[in-house]
């Protein structure tokens, strides 16, 4: 049944508060279930055997002596995985970084895995494993990478999207371009134009939680996956085509998850668990360690971006041309491209982006790159704060169709970053925004707005009424940030029924429909769609059922406040039914209620975020202390406050981290350096990394309730934020991210140096 | 309709920026954008979106397209 999503401005009862979680109980006291806690009878234990080299040629891999130790039941390599992609260019790469075939790809790429009776076994099995090694030449950087004599990876990659097609391989995997407009016609109307060229260093998701799953393949084909993910219907899919196995014989079951955010998304060792214990016949169970999650899963890309923007001297931006090149690790595969710091991994040796925009169209990609070329433009010009988006916005109305419509983004914004008035922040306490007032010595404020493609994808919602009228509803989207929540309160809202008798599961693969994996800030954006119109249709069967208990067409019955009301004079006087008397008769009715729906939840629209911050920098050592940090961002409509309020603070806390902080440090070897949270450093929660935040809600017109994503937009900005506070503390604009002290320190000496010559 | 052709879509249909093509929804839109130029098939397989007046379309290729509607074609962006 089709169903309108529009937005219908309805009145709510249940939707907008702060309700107890669901999973709080379990989770504070140790009894939800993640990755590595599930068991089954005779496991295994698998184990990984990674590469030490960062680029490597395998001559020869001897598993002999590990087969004969006692205790060792399976061992795989790239032999035990053929390649059952076909032509599916994106799915080979998956398998080869699930296992090293002919190559050695990367320091921690999986070379063979060990299936054993115990740890201790298995450790030492993988030690009797004998691996021959050709050292081959590696880069790491995205612009070495690209140079005409850098050691090319594959030999079958010729640049996409270039005319003419190139003859020789090469790294650079796809040059994409984006743009609008007469973008010299926009320079040349520009009073100042501002160069620069960024650099920002890889990183990794950080989730708490490491990759972890037990896997057990039966020898008639079936088979059952246990796995902490973003997305159990795509690793389903992906498992079963690089195994060979039947789709619907393999069921996965995604546990509690303890962070993602974006890592989760793609397979990793889960291919081999599988393998090995189809090759044992016993249920394999695999935890990596944090240095194999460091080495062997996640980082985004790094970028190398030159980025030119002009604006006349009003201060309104007429053109904008950014060329990014990110790089994407060694196999080739899924790549994301349009943002500065996807949260993917991006698994082509290197993609190339050009965006060009014409005058009057903010950039929608390379956000924090743009924001601090915009805001040296206006330091130039003596306005040091309050750069953030306010003077550069379209009016609303303006232009409709050539902005990204965010269904009354344009200006809505405006009056609520403003860095020097002071704001109330709502559930942040009635006291006035901090960030007012003269700052101190080496003190800065900087303001940066942030962007996110968000998605809706394939969603799928079984709502089921129990007969003591209390309501199951299962979704196939995980619960990363609270969706469960949030997704009670939607089918209480619509039911008109108490929170507390609605549960939400998160179901698995055999017992729901396809489901796009949780990810893009789609949870409750989508799953919410469908669950409104799976409640929506258990309406229309408890109509249904009322009629009948009371012997009268079911068009003469409505549903409201969470009863069945009959209309009409000749019906008026029978007392209304509650969900709970329709469902208690319901074996004599026509057997249970349900309400299920199928959606393509497209509309999610786009997603943004304005920070503020106020950074003091150490000139001594060149450490950066955040002082005061806001984040404002439009929800659209925050289902559970709560949760939107800890997404914006786990997604600003990201970005900051990758801002200040995280970046994967290679060795001359191309070896990983600090694999581990001792020296790959993350903001915890005994520091909160954001002190303020007001939820916007701007309804989205594609969403019946309005909603729009909330997970990501706010991992964008704090880099142009904290840059800008940065240059506004102590004058100096830092082009490489992290801005961390070592660099920091190093900039501040070359100004230093800088103004001793000049002088 | 006017499509607007972004990027490396372009080369689907001979370097053109844009193309007119007859089309009431998005399904409508793809298939004779194909039938017109056969090169454009791959960068579909590869994925695409598609901008209706400013509102972009993943997955749902029954959107109609109203008249004189601005329509952009776009590699899909995948991620997050």
């Amino acid at each position: 049944m089709a169903h309108d999503s529009s937005y219908t401005g309805q009145d709510f009862k249940v939707v907008g508060n702060r309700f107890r979680r669901p999973d709080g109980v379990d989770k504070v006291t140790g009894k939800a279930r993640y990755g590595a806690d599930a068991f089954a009878p005779g496991q295994l234990v698998g184990k990984i055997l990674r590469s030490p080299h960062a680029h490597a040629k395998i001559r020869k891999i001897d598993t002999s002596k590990a087969e004969k130790l006692p205790g060792v039941k399976a061992v795989i390599t790239a032999a035990d995985l053929p390649d059952l992609t076909g032509k599916n260019a994106d799915l080979r790469g998956v398998l080869e970084n699930c296992m090293a075939r002919e190559r050695a790809l990367y320091d921690g790429h999986a070379v063979a895995a060990v299936a054993a009776v115990d740890e201790q076994t298995a450790r030492k099995a993988l030690k009797l494993i004998q691996v021959t090694y050709q050292v081959l030449p590696h880069v790491t950087d995205v612009d070495e990478a690209m140079k005409p004599d850098a050691p090319v990876i594959h030999d079958y990659i010729f640049t996409e999207g270039v005319e003419p097609k190139p003859s020789k391989p090469s790294n650079i995997a796809k040059r994409t371009e984006m743009g609008w407009g007469n973008v010299q016609a926009g320079f040349e109307q520009a009073d100042v134009v501002i160069e620069r060229s960024y650099r920002t260093e890889q990183t990794h998701q950080g989730y708490i939680e490491p990759n972890a799953c037990l896997a057990s393949v039966n020898p008639d084909g079936t088979a059952e996956l246990w796995v902490t993910t973003q997305g159990p219907f795509a690793y389903r899919n992906v498992c079963a085509q690089l195994l060979g196995l039947d789709m619907a014989k393999l069921k996965v079951t995604s546990s509690e998850i303890g962070g993602g955010f974006g890592g989760k998304t793609h397979v990793w060792h889960e291919p081999l668990a599988l393998a090995l214990s189809r090759k044992a016949n016993r249920p394999v169970k695999m935890v990596l360690t944090r240095d194999e999650v460091f080495r062997g899963t996640g980082p985004t890309a790094s970028t190398s971006i030159d980025v030119k923007i002009g604006a006349t001297s009003d201060g309104r931006i007429v053109a904008a041309r950014a060329e990014m090149r990110y790089q994407g690790g060694a196999v080739s595969g899924h790549v994301g491209h349009a943002r500065l710091h996807d949260r993917i991994r991006l698994l082509r040796p290197a993609e190339h982006a050009v965006h060009r925009l014409g005058r009057d169209r903010q950039p929608p990609q390379g956000g924090c790159v743009s924001r601090a070329v915009r805001a040296d433009g206006r330091i130039r010009r003596g306005e040091h704060h309050g750069s953030g988006g306010q003077g550069d916005r379209h009016g609303p109305g303006r232009l409709p169709h050539q902005e990204l419509r965010a269904g009354g983004h344009s200006g809505a914004l405006r009056p609520e970053v403003r860095a020097d008035r002071p704001r109330r922040h709502a559930g942040c306490g009635e006291e006035p925004s901090a960030h007012e007032g003269p700052l101190g010595r080496n003190q800065g404020r900087g303001v940066a707005c942030g962007f996110w493609f968000n998605i809706g994808g394939q969603t799928c919602s079984d709502l089921n009424i129990g007969q003591d009228g209390t309501v199951n509803v299962s979704v196939g989207t995980v619960d990363v940030g609270g969706a469960r929540a949030s997704l009670a309160m939607i089918a209480a809202e619509e039911l008109g029924v108490p929170y507390e008798q609605v549960r939400v599961n998160v179901a698995d693969t055999a017992s729901l429909g396809y489901n796009d994996t949780t990810e893009g800030s789609r949870g409750t954006f989508s799953s919410g769609m469908a669950v409104i119109f799976a409640a929506r249709e258990a309406i229309e069967v408890l109509k249904d059922r009322a009629g009948k208990m009371w012997g009268i067409d079911s068009d003469k019955v409505v549903w409201e406040n969470g009863t069945a009301r009959a209309v009409g004079h000749e019906h008026d006087n029978l007392p209304p039914l509650s969900l709970a008397e329709i469902a208690r008769k319901s074996h004599t009715t026509g057997g249970p209620i349900a309400g299920h729906n199928e959606v393509v939840a497209d509309g999610a629209g786009v997603a943004f975020a304005s920070h503020i911050v106020d950074v003091e920098v150490d000139p001594e050592t060149g450490l950066s202390k955040i002082l005061r940090y806001t984040v404002v961002q439009d929800a659209g409509k925050a289902i559970h406050p709560d949760y939107v309020e800890g997404q914006f603070q786990g997604a600003a806390a990201q970005g900051i981290g990758w801002a200040l902080n995280e970046e994967y440090v290679y060795g001359k070897d191309g070896r990983l350096q600090n694999p581990g949270f001792l020296d790959y450093r993350i903001p915890g929660v005994l520091r909160p990394a954001v002190h303020r935040h007001q939820i916007l809600e701007i309804p989205n017109p594609s969403h019946p309730y309005g909603i729009r994503g909330v997970g990501e937009a706010s991992i964008v900005p704090p880099l142009g934020a904290i840059g800008n506070a940065i240059a506004n503390a102590v004058g100096v604009r830092m082009t490489h991210a992290p801005m961390s002290p070592v660099r920091l320190l190093a900039a501040l000496d070359e100004a230093s140096e800088s103004a001793v010559s000049a002088g | 309709v006017q499509v607007e052709l972004n990027g490396p879509l372009r080369s689907g249909a001979g370097g053109a920026a844009s193309v007119d093509i007859e089309a009431a929804n998005i399904r409508e839109l793809l298939e004779r954008l194909v039938e017109r130029f056969p090169d454009m098939q791959a960068h579909l397989d590869q994925g695409i979106a598609v901008a209706i007046n400013g509102e972009i379309f993943r997955d749902d290729w029954t959107r109609s397209i109203p008249p004189g509607a601005e329509v952009v074609l776009l590699p899909r962006i995948v991620g997050g």
